[in-house]
Protein backbone atom coordinates (compact mmCIF):
# COMPACT_ATOMS: atom_id res chain seq x y z
CA UNK A 1 0.00 0.00 0.00
CA UNK A 2 1.24 3.51 -0.82
CA UNK A 3 1.96 6.19 1.77
CA UNK A 4 -1.08 7.35 3.72
CA UNK A 5 -2.91 10.37 2.32
CA UNK A 6 -3.68 11.60 5.79
CA UNK A 7 -1.93 10.75 9.00
CA UNK A 8 -2.89 12.10 12.38
CA UNK A 9 -0.87 11.44 15.50
CA UNK A 10 -1.73 12.39 19.06
CA UNK A 11 -3.96 15.26 18.02
CA UNK A 12 -5.21 17.27 20.97
CA UNK A 13 -6.95 20.58 21.51
CA UNK A 14 -8.18 22.44 24.56
CA UNK A 15 -10.99 25.01 24.55
CA UNK A 16 -11.51 27.54 27.33
CA UNK A 17 -9.58 28.24 30.50
CA UNK A 18 -9.97 27.47 34.17
CA UNK A 19 -13.30 25.98 35.15
CA UNK A 20 -14.54 26.12 31.54
CA UNK A 21 -11.47 24.23 30.35
CA UNK A 22 -12.50 21.47 28.03
CA UNK A 23 -10.14 19.00 26.45
CA UNK A 24 -12.11 18.61 23.24
CA UNK A 25 -9.62 16.20 21.68
CA UNK A 26 -7.14 13.91 23.40
CA UNK A 27 -4.54 11.72 21.74
CA UNK A 28 -6.50 11.23 18.54
CA UNK A 29 -4.52 9.14 16.06
CA UNK A 30 -5.50 7.47 12.81
CA UNK A 31 -4.41 7.34 9.21
CA UNK A 32 -6.20 7.13 5.91
CA UNK A 33 -4.53 5.43 2.92
CA UNK A 34 -4.42 7.02 -0.50
CA UNK A 35 -7.83 6.54 -2.10
CA UNK A 36 -9.28 5.25 1.15
CA UNK A 37 -12.40 6.31 2.94
CA UNK A 38 -12.35 6.74 6.67
CA UNK A 39 -15.28 7.46 8.95
CA UNK A 40 -15.40 9.24 12.27
CA UNK A 41 -18.50 8.35 14.26
CA UNK A 42 -19.74 9.66 17.56
CA UNK A 43 -22.50 11.58 19.23
CA UNK A 44 -22.82 15.36 19.24
CA UNK A 45 -19.95 16.98 21.07
CA UNK A 46 -17.64 14.00 20.74
CA UNK A 47 -15.09 16.12 18.86
CA UNK A 48 -15.42 14.56 15.44
CA UNK A 49 -16.01 17.84 13.59
CA UNK A 50 -13.20 19.42 15.58
CA UNK A 51 -10.81 16.94 13.99
CA UNK A 52 -11.89 18.17 10.54
CA UNK A 53 -11.51 21.80 11.54
CA UNK A 54 -7.98 21.14 12.79
CA UNK A 55 -7.03 19.49 9.50
CA UNK A 56 -8.66 22.25 7.44
CA UNK A 57 -6.80 24.94 9.37
CA UNK A 58 -10.03 26.51 10.61
CA UNK A 59 -8.81 25.95 14.15
CA UNK A 60 -5.29 26.51 15.37
CA UNK A 61 -3.47 25.92 18.65
CA UNK A 62 -3.89 22.17 18.41
CA UNK A 63 -1.11 19.83 19.45
CA UNK A 64 0.19 16.70 17.80
CA UNK A 65 0.99 15.98 14.16
CA UNK A 66 -1.13 16.18 11.04
CA UNK A 67 0.42 14.99 7.79
CA UNK A 68 -1.29 15.33 4.43
CA UNK A 69 0.46 13.44 1.62
CA UNK A 70 3.59 13.18 3.76
CA UNK A 71 3.75 16.91 4.43
CA UNK A 72 3.49 18.04 8.02
CA UNK A 73 0.91 20.80 8.48
CA UNK A 74 1.79 23.63 10.77
CA UNK A 75 0.95 27.29 11.17
CA UNK A 76 -1.04 28.94 8.41
CA UNK A 77 -2.02 26.88 5.45
CA UNK A 78 -0.34 27.66 2.16
CA UNK A 79 -2.41 28.54 -0.89
CA UNK A 80 -1.53 25.18 -2.45
CA UNK A 81 -3.16 23.44 0.53
CA UNK A 82 -6.57 24.50 -0.81
CA UNK A 83 -5.93 22.54 -3.98
CA UNK A 84 -5.14 19.47 -1.92
CA UNK A 85 -7.81 19.46 0.78
CA UNK A 86 -11.39 20.68 0.55
CA UNK A 87 -14.38 20.36 2.82
CA UNK A 88 -18.13 19.88 2.50
CA UNK A 89 -20.03 21.36 5.40
CA UNK A 90 -22.97 19.97 7.28
CA UNK A 91 -25.66 22.57 6.71
CA UNK A 92 -26.20 23.44 3.03
CA UNK A 93 -28.36 26.37 4.13
CA UNK A 94 -25.40 27.97 5.90
CA UNK A 95 -22.53 27.01 3.67
CA UNK A 96 -23.47 28.99 0.55
CA UNK A 97 -23.21 32.78 0.46
CA UNK A 98 -26.82 34.03 0.27
CA UNK A 99 -26.04 36.88 -2.12
CA UNK A 100 -23.84 34.97 -4.56
CA UNK A 101 -25.14 32.99 -7.50
CA UNK A 102 -23.99 29.39 -7.96
CA UNK A 103 -21.80 30.66 -10.78
CA UNK A 104 -20.04 33.19 -8.56
CA UNK A 105 -19.60 30.67 -5.74
CA UNK A 106 -17.89 28.28 -8.13
CA UNK A 107 -15.87 30.90 -9.99
CA UNK A 108 -14.35 32.50 -6.93
CA UNK A 109 -11.96 29.63 -6.05
CA UNK A 110 -10.86 29.57 -9.69
CA UNK A 111 -10.11 33.29 -9.51
CA UNK A 112 -8.18 32.89 -6.25
CA UNK A 113 -6.00 30.16 -7.73
CA UNK A 114 -5.78 31.88 -11.13
CA UNK A 115 -7.15 28.89 -12.99
CA UNK A 116 -8.28 29.77 -16.49
CA UNK A 117 -11.18 28.47 -18.52
CA UNK A 118 -13.57 29.21 -15.67
CA UNK A 119 -16.80 28.94 -17.63
CA UNK A 120 -16.06 25.46 -18.92
CA UNK A 121 -14.90 24.25 -15.50
CA UNK A 122 -18.05 25.55 -13.82
CA UNK A 123 -20.39 23.85 -16.30
CA UNK A 124 -18.38 20.65 -16.09
CA UNK A 125 -18.31 20.42 -12.31
CA UNK A 126 -22.04 21.20 -12.16
CA UNK A 127 -22.71 18.36 -14.57
CA UNK A 128 -20.54 16.10 -12.45
CA UNK A 129 -22.67 16.71 -9.35
CA UNK A 130 -25.84 16.16 -11.37
CA UNK A 131 -26.94 19.76 -11.85
CA UNK A 132 -27.69 21.07 -15.32
CA UNK A 133 -26.55 24.42 -16.68
CA UNK A 134 -29.95 25.88 -15.80
CA UNK A 135 -28.83 25.96 -12.16
CA UNK A 136 -25.75 28.00 -12.90
CA UNK A 137 -27.10 31.48 -12.31
CA UNK A 138 -29.49 30.70 -9.49
CA UNK A 139 -29.20 32.09 -6.01
CA UNK A 140 -29.10 29.63 -3.11
CA UNK A 141 -32.67 30.53 -2.11
CA UNK A 142 -33.82 29.20 -5.48
CA UNK A 143 -32.38 25.76 -4.70
CA UNK A 144 -33.59 22.88 -2.55
CA UNK A 145 -31.48 21.50 0.29
CA UNK A 146 -30.21 18.62 -1.82
CA UNK A 147 -29.35 20.92 -4.72
CA UNK A 148 -27.52 23.26 -2.38
CA UNK A 149 -25.47 20.41 -1.02
CA UNK A 150 -24.62 19.40 -4.59
CA UNK A 151 -23.40 22.95 -5.20
CA UNK A 152 -21.33 22.74 -2.02
CA UNK A 153 -19.82 19.48 -3.27
CA UNK A 154 -19.14 21.11 -6.66
CA UNK A 155 -17.41 23.98 -4.89
CA UNK A 156 -15.17 21.52 -3.04
CA UNK A 157 -14.41 19.62 -6.25
CA UNK A 158 -13.66 22.56 -8.52
CA UNK A 159 -10.16 22.94 -7.10
CA UNK A 160 -9.51 19.25 -7.85
CA UNK A 161 -8.41 18.27 -4.32
CA UNK A 162 -7.17 14.81 -3.45
CA UNK A 163 -8.57 14.73 0.08
CA UNK A 164 -12.17 15.64 0.81
CA UNK A 165 -13.34 16.32 4.35
CA UNK A 166 -17.05 15.60 4.71
CA UNK A 167 -18.67 17.04 7.82
CA UNK A 168 -22.00 15.24 8.17
CA UNK A 169 -22.74 15.94 4.51
CA UNK A 170 -26.24 14.48 4.61
CA UNK A 171 -27.53 14.96 8.13
CA UNK A 172 -29.38 18.18 7.23
CA UNK A 173 -31.16 16.55 4.27
CA UNK A 174 -34.35 14.56 3.84
CA UNK A 175 -33.89 10.82 4.06
CA UNK A 176 -34.72 10.35 0.37
CA UNK A 177 -32.17 12.96 -0.67
CA UNK A 178 -29.53 11.56 1.68
CA UNK A 179 -29.14 8.38 -0.35
CA UNK A 180 -28.82 10.36 -3.60
CA UNK A 181 -26.09 12.57 -2.19
CA UNK A 182 -24.25 9.63 -0.65
CA UNK A 183 -24.32 7.74 -3.94
CA UNK A 184 -23.10 10.85 -5.72
CA UNK A 185 -20.19 11.10 -3.29
CA UNK A 186 -19.39 7.43 -3.83
CA UNK A 187 -19.38 7.84 -7.62
CA UNK A 188 -17.17 10.93 -7.43
CA UNK A 189 -14.70 9.12 -5.22
CA UNK A 190 -14.38 6.28 -7.68
CA UNK A 191 -14.07 8.58 -10.68
CA UNK A 192 -11.61 11.02 -9.18
CA UNK A 193 -9.71 8.58 -6.94
CA UNK A 194 -10.33 10.79 -3.95
CA UNK A 195 -9.60 10.12 -0.32
CA UNK A 196 -12.52 10.78 2.03
CA UNK A 197 -12.63 11.59 5.69
CA UNK A 198 -16.28 11.42 6.64
CA UNK A 199 -17.74 12.58 9.92
CA UNK A 200 -21.18 11.36 10.91
CA UNK A 201 -23.27 10.37 13.85
CA UNK A 202 -24.99 7.80 11.69
CA UNK A 203 -23.33 4.39 11.68
CA UNK A 204 -25.39 3.32 8.68
CA UNK A 205 -24.02 6.18 6.58
CA UNK A 206 -20.47 5.47 7.67
CA UNK A 207 -20.69 1.75 7.04
CA UNK A 208 -22.11 2.50 3.57
CA UNK A 209 -19.37 4.97 2.72
CA UNK A 210 -16.22 3.95 4.56
CA UNK A 211 -13.74 1.08 4.57
CA UNK A 212 -12.63 1.92 8.08
CA UNK A 213 -14.06 3.87 10.91
CA UNK A 214 -13.13 5.22 14.30
CA UNK A 215 -15.67 5.65 17.07
CA UNK A 216 -15.21 8.82 19.11
CA UNK A 217 -16.55 9.60 22.53
CA UNK A 218 -15.70 12.69 24.60
CA UNK A 219 -12.75 13.64 22.41
CA UNK A 220 -11.15 10.20 22.48
CA UNK A 221 -11.14 7.45 19.88
CA UNK A 222 -12.50 4.44 21.72
CA UNK A 223 -12.25 1.97 18.88
CA UNK A 224 -11.04 1.72 15.28
CA UNK A 225 -12.65 -1.04 13.22
CA UNK A 226 -13.15 -2.03 9.60
CA UNK A 227 -16.48 -2.08 7.81
CA UNK A 228 -16.50 -5.87 7.82
CA UNK A 229 -15.98 -5.96 11.56
CA UNK A 230 -18.82 -3.52 12.06
CA UNK A 231 -21.18 -5.47 9.84
CA UNK A 232 -20.42 -8.76 11.49
CA UNK A 233 -20.79 -7.20 14.90
CA UNK A 234 -17.18 -7.71 15.93
CA UNK A 235 -17.04 -4.75 18.20
CA UNK A 236 -15.10 -4.55 21.40
CA UNK A 237 -16.17 -1.31 23.09
CA UNK A 238 -19.64 -1.13 24.64
CA UNK A 239 -20.08 2.45 23.42
CA UNK A 240 -19.94 1.25 19.80
CA UNK A 241 -22.61 -1.30 20.59
CA UNK A 242 -24.73 1.41 22.10
CA UNK A 243 -24.33 3.61 18.99
CA UNK A 244 -25.23 0.66 16.81
CA UNK A 245 -28.33 0.02 18.84
CA UNK A 246 -29.33 3.69 18.81
CA UNK A 247 -29.09 3.70 15.02
CA UNK A 248 -31.68 0.94 14.73
CA UNK A 249 -34.53 3.14 15.85
CA UNK A 250 -36.20 4.19 19.03
CA UNK A 251 -36.71 1.47 21.56
CA UNK A 252 -37.73 2.43 25.06
CA UNK A 253 -36.07 -0.48 26.81
CA UNK A 254 -32.84 -0.06 24.91
CA UNK A 255 -32.69 3.68 25.60
CA UNK A 256 -33.27 3.12 29.30
CA UNK A 257 -30.39 0.69 29.39
CA UNK A 258 -28.01 3.26 27.88
CA UNK A 259 -25.25 4.56 30.06
CA UNK A 260 -22.88 7.49 29.98
CA UNK A 261 -19.38 6.37 29.32
CA UNK A 262 -17.58 9.37 30.75
CA UNK A 263 -18.66 11.56 33.66
CA UNK A 264 -19.47 14.74 31.69
CA UNK A 265 -21.35 13.15 28.84
CA UNK A 266 -23.65 15.47 26.96
CA UNK A 267 -27.14 14.44 26.06
CA UNK B 1 -53.32 38.17 -26.32
CA UNK B 2 -52.38 41.47 -27.96
CA UNK B 3 -48.85 42.45 -28.64
CA UNK B 4 -47.97 45.00 -25.91
CA UNK B 5 -49.06 42.73 -23.07
CA UNK B 6 -47.13 39.97 -24.78
CA UNK B 7 -43.95 41.98 -24.45
CA UNK B 8 -44.69 42.84 -20.83
CA UNK B 9 -45.47 39.25 -19.94
CA UNK B 10 -42.36 38.06 -21.70
CA UNK B 11 -40.20 40.61 -19.89
CA UNK B 12 -41.68 39.55 -16.59
CA UNK B 13 -41.15 35.89 -17.35
CA UNK B 14 -37.57 36.68 -18.28
CA UNK B 15 -37.06 38.55 -15.01
CA UNK B 16 -38.71 35.90 -12.85
CA UNK B 17 -37.11 32.97 -14.62
CA UNK B 18 -36.11 30.10 -12.35
CA UNK B 19 -33.31 29.31 -14.73
CA UNK B 20 -31.52 32.56 -15.51
CA UNK B 21 -29.08 32.20 -18.39
CA UNK B 22 -26.62 34.85 -17.28
CA UNK B 23 -25.43 36.68 -14.20
CA UNK B 24 -27.09 39.85 -15.51
CA UNK B 25 -30.46 38.15 -15.77
CA UNK B 26 -30.12 36.74 -12.25
CA UNK B 27 -29.28 40.17 -10.86
CA UNK B 28 -32.06 41.86 -12.84
CA UNK B 29 -34.59 39.32 -11.58
CA UNK B 30 -33.49 39.94 -8.04
CA UNK B 31 -33.76 43.69 -8.48
CA UNK B 32 -37.22 43.31 -10.01
CA UNK B 33 -38.46 41.30 -7.01
CA UNK B 34 -37.08 43.91 -4.64
CA UNK B 35 -38.72 46.68 -6.64
CA UNK B 36 -42.06 44.87 -6.53
CA UNK B 37 -41.82 44.51 -2.77
CA UNK B 38 -40.89 48.18 -2.48
CA UNK B 39 -43.81 49.19 -4.71
CA UNK B 40 -46.28 47.62 -2.28
CA UNK B 41 -45.33 50.18 0.36
CA UNK B 42 -47.27 53.27 -0.80
CA UNK B 43 -45.63 55.65 1.67
CA UNK B 44 -42.15 54.55 0.63
CA UNK B 45 -43.06 55.20 -3.01
CA UNK B 46 -44.27 58.66 -1.97
CA UNK B 47 -40.96 59.26 -0.20
CA UNK B 48 -39.05 58.16 -3.28
CA UNK B 49 -41.22 60.42 -5.46
CA UNK B 50 -40.42 63.43 -3.28
CA UNK B 51 -36.70 62.68 -3.43
CA UNK B 52 -36.82 62.23 -7.20
CA UNK B 53 -38.65 65.59 -7.37
CA UNK B 54 -35.94 67.14 -5.19
CA UNK B 55 -33.24 65.83 -7.52
CA UNK B 56 -35.15 67.15 -10.54
CA UNK B 57 -35.53 70.51 -8.78
CA UNK B 58 -31.80 70.65 -8.17
CA UNK B 59 -30.92 69.58 -11.72
CA UNK B 60 -33.22 72.07 -13.43
CA UNK B 61 -32.95 74.88 -10.89
CA UNK B 62 -32.00 77.52 -13.51
CA UNK B 63 -35.07 76.61 -15.60
CA UNK B 64 -37.51 76.28 -12.68
CA UNK B 65 -36.58 79.25 -10.50
CA UNK B 66 -38.28 82.39 -11.83
CA UNK B 67 -35.87 84.83 -10.14
CA UNK B 68 -32.19 85.10 -9.29
CA UNK B 69 -31.82 83.60 -5.78
CA UNK B 70 -29.18 86.14 -4.74
CA UNK B 71 -30.19 89.38 -6.45
CA UNK B 72 -31.79 91.76 -3.97
CA UNK B 73 -34.77 93.96 -4.78
CA UNK B 74 -35.39 96.28 -1.86
CA UNK B 75 -38.56 97.78 -3.36
CA UNK B 76 -40.20 94.37 -3.19
CA UNK B 77 -39.06 93.30 0.28
CA UNK B 78 -41.27 91.21 2.58
CA UNK B 79 -43.99 90.62 -0.01
CA UNK B 80 -46.64 88.09 1.00
CA UNK B 81 -47.10 85.02 -1.24
CA UNK B 82 -48.79 86.08 -4.49
CA UNK B 83 -48.90 85.11 -8.13
CA UNK B 84 -45.71 87.01 -8.95
CA UNK B 85 -43.85 85.68 -5.89
CA UNK B 86 -45.30 82.23 -5.21
CA UNK B 87 -43.90 81.92 -1.71
CA UNK B 88 -43.35 85.63 -1.05
CA UNK B 89 -40.08 87.55 -0.75
CA UNK B 90 -37.62 87.91 2.11
CA UNK B 91 -36.22 90.87 3.98
CA UNK B 92 -34.09 92.05 1.02
CA UNK B 93 -36.67 91.28 -1.64
CA UNK B 94 -35.34 87.92 -2.87
CA UNK B 95 -37.93 85.46 -4.18
CA UNK B 96 -38.28 82.69 -1.56
CA UNK B 97 -39.46 80.07 -4.07
CA UNK B 98 -36.35 80.63 -6.19
CA UNK B 99 -34.16 80.43 -3.13
CA UNK B 100 -35.75 77.15 -2.03
CA UNK B 101 -35.27 75.73 -5.54
CA UNK B 102 -31.61 76.72 -5.60
CA UNK B 103 -31.24 75.61 -1.98
CA UNK B 104 -32.18 72.05 -2.97
CA UNK B 105 -28.77 71.88 -4.66
CA UNK B 106 -27.05 72.70 -1.38
CA UNK B 107 -29.16 70.18 0.52
CA UNK B 108 -28.36 67.41 -1.94
CA UNK B 109 -24.71 68.43 -1.98
CA UNK B 110 -24.52 68.15 1.81
CA UNK B 111 -26.30 64.81 2.20
CA UNK B 112 -24.55 63.35 -0.83
CA UNK B 113 -21.08 64.23 0.39
CA UNK B 114 -21.80 63.17 3.96
CA UNK B 115 -23.09 59.80 2.75
CA UNK B 116 -20.09 59.36 0.44
CA UNK B 117 -17.64 60.11 3.26
CA UNK B 118 -19.33 58.62 6.33
CA UNK B 119 -20.81 55.37 5.00
CA UNK B 120 -17.60 53.92 3.46
CA UNK B 121 -15.53 54.93 6.49
CA UNK B 122 -18.09 53.34 8.80
CA UNK B 123 -18.41 50.09 6.85
CA UNK B 124 -14.64 49.77 6.46
CA UNK B 125 -13.89 50.34 10.14
CA UNK B 126 -16.75 48.08 11.24
CA UNK B 127 -16.04 45.13 8.94
CA UNK B 128 -12.29 45.20 9.58
CA UNK B 129 -12.83 45.37 13.35
CA UNK B 130 -15.46 42.63 13.26
CA UNK B 131 -13.58 40.29 10.96
CA UNK B 132 -10.18 40.41 12.64
CA UNK B 133 -11.37 40.79 16.22
CA UNK B 134 -8.78 40.87 18.98
CA UNK B 135 -6.43 43.82 19.18
CA UNK B 136 -7.54 45.47 15.92
CA UNK B 137 -11.14 45.29 17.08
CA UNK B 138 -10.32 46.86 20.45
CA UNK B 139 -8.38 49.75 18.92
CA UNK B 140 -10.95 50.51 16.22
CA UNK B 141 -13.98 50.21 18.43
CA UNK B 142 -12.54 52.36 21.24
CA UNK B 143 -11.83 54.98 18.59
CA UNK B 144 -15.45 54.65 17.49
CA UNK B 145 -16.61 54.94 21.10
CA UNK B 146 -14.67 58.18 21.48
CA UNK B 147 -16.39 59.69 18.45
CA UNK B 148 -19.74 58.36 19.64
CA UNK B 149 -19.30 60.00 23.04
CA UNK B 150 -19.27 63.48 21.55
CA UNK B 151 -22.65 65.14 21.12
CA UNK B 152 -23.03 65.34 17.35
CA UNK B 153 -23.96 68.98 16.99
CA UNK B 154 -21.43 70.14 19.58
CA UNK B 155 -18.56 68.30 17.88
CA UNK B 156 -19.70 69.71 14.56
CA UNK B 157 -19.71 73.16 16.17
CA UNK B 158 -16.18 72.61 17.50
CA UNK B 159 -14.96 71.54 14.06
CA UNK B 160 -16.57 74.47 12.35
CA UNK B 161 -15.13 76.77 15.00
CA UNK B 162 -11.67 75.31 14.38
CA UNK B 163 -11.85 75.18 10.59
CA UNK B 164 -13.94 78.29 10.03
CA UNK B 165 -17.60 78.54 9.02
CA UNK B 166 -18.58 77.43 5.54
CA UNK B 167 -20.49 74.68 3.83
CA UNK B 168 -17.49 72.41 3.14
CA UNK B 169 -16.40 72.53 6.77
CA UNK B 170 -19.94 71.83 7.89
CA UNK B 171 -19.98 68.76 5.64
CA UNK B 172 -16.66 67.51 7.03
CA UNK B 173 -17.89 68.11 10.57
CA UNK B 174 -21.14 66.21 9.99
CA UNK B 175 -19.35 63.35 8.22
CA UNK B 176 -16.84 62.98 11.04
CA UNK B 177 -19.62 62.72 13.58
CA UNK B 178 -21.89 60.38 11.62
CA UNK B 179 -19.65 57.42 10.76
CA UNK B 180 -19.43 55.74 14.22
CA UNK B 181 -22.97 54.29 14.23
CA UNK B 182 -22.31 52.76 10.78
CA UNK B 183 -19.11 51.20 12.08
CA UNK B 184 -21.06 49.72 14.98
CA UNK B 185 -23.73 48.25 12.74
CA UNK B 186 -21.19 46.87 10.28
CA UNK B 187 -19.17 45.32 13.09
CA UNK B 188 -22.21 43.70 14.66
CA UNK B 189 -23.28 42.19 11.34
CA UNK B 190 -19.74 41.07 10.56
CA UNK B 191 -19.46 39.20 13.85
CA UNK B 192 -22.60 37.22 13.05
CA UNK B 193 -21.15 36.16 9.68
CA UNK B 194 -17.50 35.82 10.64
CA UNK B 195 -17.71 32.15 11.54
CA UNK B 196 -20.49 31.20 9.15
CA UNK B 197 -19.83 28.12 7.05
CA UNK B 198 -19.76 30.09 3.81
CA UNK B 199 -16.96 32.29 5.16
CA UNK B 200 -15.08 29.23 6.43
CA UNK B 201 -15.53 27.62 3.05
CA UNK B 202 -14.04 30.53 1.14
CA UNK B 203 -11.22 30.79 3.67
CA UNK B 204 -10.47 27.12 3.12
CA UNK B 205 -10.34 27.87 -0.59
CA UNK B 206 -7.48 30.23 0.02
CA UNK B 207 -9.18 33.63 -0.01
CA UNK B 208 -7.32 36.37 1.84
CA UNK B 209 -8.89 38.84 4.27
CA UNK B 210 -9.27 41.60 1.65
CA UNK B 211 -11.25 39.35 -0.68
CA UNK B 212 -13.36 38.00 2.18
CA UNK B 213 -14.17 41.42 3.61
CA UNK B 214 -14.91 43.20 0.34
CA UNK B 215 -16.50 40.36 -1.58
CA UNK B 216 -18.27 38.35 1.08
CA UNK B 217 -18.85 40.37 4.23
CA UNK B 218 -19.47 43.89 2.91
CA UNK B 219 -22.33 42.88 0.58
CA UNK B 220 -24.11 41.37 3.57
CA UNK B 221 -23.64 44.48 5.71
CA UNK B 222 -24.58 46.80 2.88
CA UNK B 223 -28.35 46.38 3.02
CA UNK B 224 -28.80 47.28 6.67
CA UNK B 225 -26.30 50.09 6.19
CA UNK B 226 -28.19 51.57 3.23
CA UNK B 227 -31.35 51.53 5.32
CA UNK B 228 -29.60 53.21 8.21
CA UNK B 229 -27.95 55.86 6.02
CA UNK B 230 -31.27 56.68 4.38
CA UNK B 231 -32.95 57.04 7.75
CA UNK B 232 -30.04 59.22 8.90
CA UNK B 233 -30.39 61.52 5.90
CA UNK B 234 -33.18 63.33 7.69
CA UNK B 235 -30.91 63.87 10.67
CA UNK B 236 -28.09 65.06 8.40
CA UNK B 237 -30.39 67.59 6.74
CA UNK B 238 -31.49 68.79 10.17
CA UNK B 239 -27.91 69.05 11.44
CA UNK B 240 -26.88 70.95 8.31
CA UNK B 241 -29.89 73.21 8.71
CA UNK B 242 -29.04 73.61 12.39
CA UNK B 243 -25.50 74.65 11.57
CA UNK B 244 -26.88 77.02 8.96
CA UNK B 245 -29.35 78.36 11.49
CA UNK B 246 -26.50 79.04 13.93
CA UNK B 247 -24.60 80.82 11.16
CA UNK B 248 -21.86 78.15 11.05
CA UNK B 249 -22.90 76.33 7.87
CA UNK B 250 -23.55 77.90 4.51
CA UNK B 251 -22.77 81.62 4.56
CA UNK B 252 -25.01 84.37 3.23
CA UNK B 253 -26.10 85.00 0.57
CA UNK B 254 -26.18 81.25 -0.21
CA UNK B 255 -29.78 80.03 -0.27
CA UNK B 256 -29.35 77.31 2.36
CA UNK B 257 -32.63 76.31 3.97
CA UNK B 258 -31.37 76.38 7.56
CA UNK B 259 -29.79 79.80 7.10
CA UNK B 260 -33.05 81.03 5.55
CA UNK B 261 -35.09 79.98 8.59
CA UNK B 262 -32.50 81.70 10.75
CA UNK B 263 -32.91 85.07 9.05
CA UNK B 264 -36.67 84.58 8.94
CA UNK B 265 -36.76 84.28 12.71
CA UNK B 266 -36.56 88.05 13.13
CA UNK B 267 -39.79 88.47 11.15
CA UNK B 268 -41.69 85.47 12.48
CA UNK B 269 -44.61 87.43 13.93
CA UNK B 270 -45.45 89.78 11.05
CA UNK B 271 -44.08 87.93 8.02
CA UNK B 272 -44.64 84.22 8.71
CA UNK B 273 -43.69 83.01 5.23
CA UNK B 274 -40.03 83.88 5.66
CA UNK B 275 -39.49 81.03 8.13
CA UNK B 276 -42.40 78.76 7.23
CA UNK B 277 -41.46 78.12 3.60
CA UNK B 278 -37.86 76.89 4.07
CA UNK B 279 -38.94 75.15 7.29
CA UNK B 280 -41.60 73.25 5.36
CA UNK B 281 -39.04 72.30 2.71
CA UNK B 282 -36.75 70.84 5.40
CA UNK B 283 -39.68 69.00 6.94
CA UNK B 284 -40.93 67.51 3.66
CA UNK B 285 -37.51 66.32 2.51
CA UNK B 286 -36.63 64.84 5.92
CA UNK B 287 -39.96 63.04 6.02
CA UNK B 288 -39.41 61.72 2.49
CA UNK B 289 -36.07 60.21 3.48
CA UNK B 290 -37.62 58.57 6.53
CA UNK B 291 -40.42 57.05 4.45
CA UNK B 292 -37.94 55.85 1.85
CA UNK B 293 -35.75 54.36 4.58
CA UNK B 294 -38.66 52.42 6.02
CA UNK B 295 -39.57 51.09 2.58
CA UNK B 296 -35.98 50.10 1.88
CA UNK B 297 -35.81 48.30 5.19
CA UNK B 298 -38.70 46.11 4.12
CA UNK B 299 -36.93 45.25 0.88
CA UNK B 300 -33.34 44.95 2.05
CA UNK B 301 -33.37 43.89 5.65
CA UNK B 302 -33.86 40.14 5.79
CA UNK B 303 -35.00 40.31 9.40
CA UNK B 304 -38.02 42.50 8.73
CA UNK B 305 -39.81 40.30 6.19
CA UNK B 306 -40.61 37.41 8.50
Amino acid sequence: MSAPMLMIEALGIVFGHGAARNRALQEVSFSVPQGGSFGLVGESGSGKSTVLNCIAGLLDRWTGTIKVADQVLQGRRKLSFSRQVQMVFQDPYASLHPRHTVDRTLREPLAIHRLGDASRRVVQVLREVGLGPQFRFRYPHQLSGGQRQRVAIARALILEPSLLLLDEPTSALDVSIQAEVLNLLQDIRTQRHLTYLLVSHDLAVVSHMCDQLAVMCQGVIVETISREQLQSGEISHPYTGQLLLAGKGYDRAAIDAFQDFLPTSQQ
Amino acid sequence: MDRPTGIITRTRDWLLSDTPASATQAAAGRAYLGLRLFGRNRLAVLGLAIIVALVALALFAPQIAPYDPIATDLTNRLQAPSTSHLLGTDEVGRDIFSRIVWGSRLTLYIIGLVAIIAAPVGILVGTVAGYFGGFIDIVLMRLTDIFLAFPKLILALAFVAALGPGIENAIIAIAITSWPPYARIARGETITFRNADFIRAIRLQGAGPIRIITGHIMPLCLSSLIVRVTLDMAGIILTAAGLGFLGLGAQPPMPEWGAMTSTGRAYILDHWWLITMPGTAIFVVSLAFNLLGDGLREVLDPRSDS
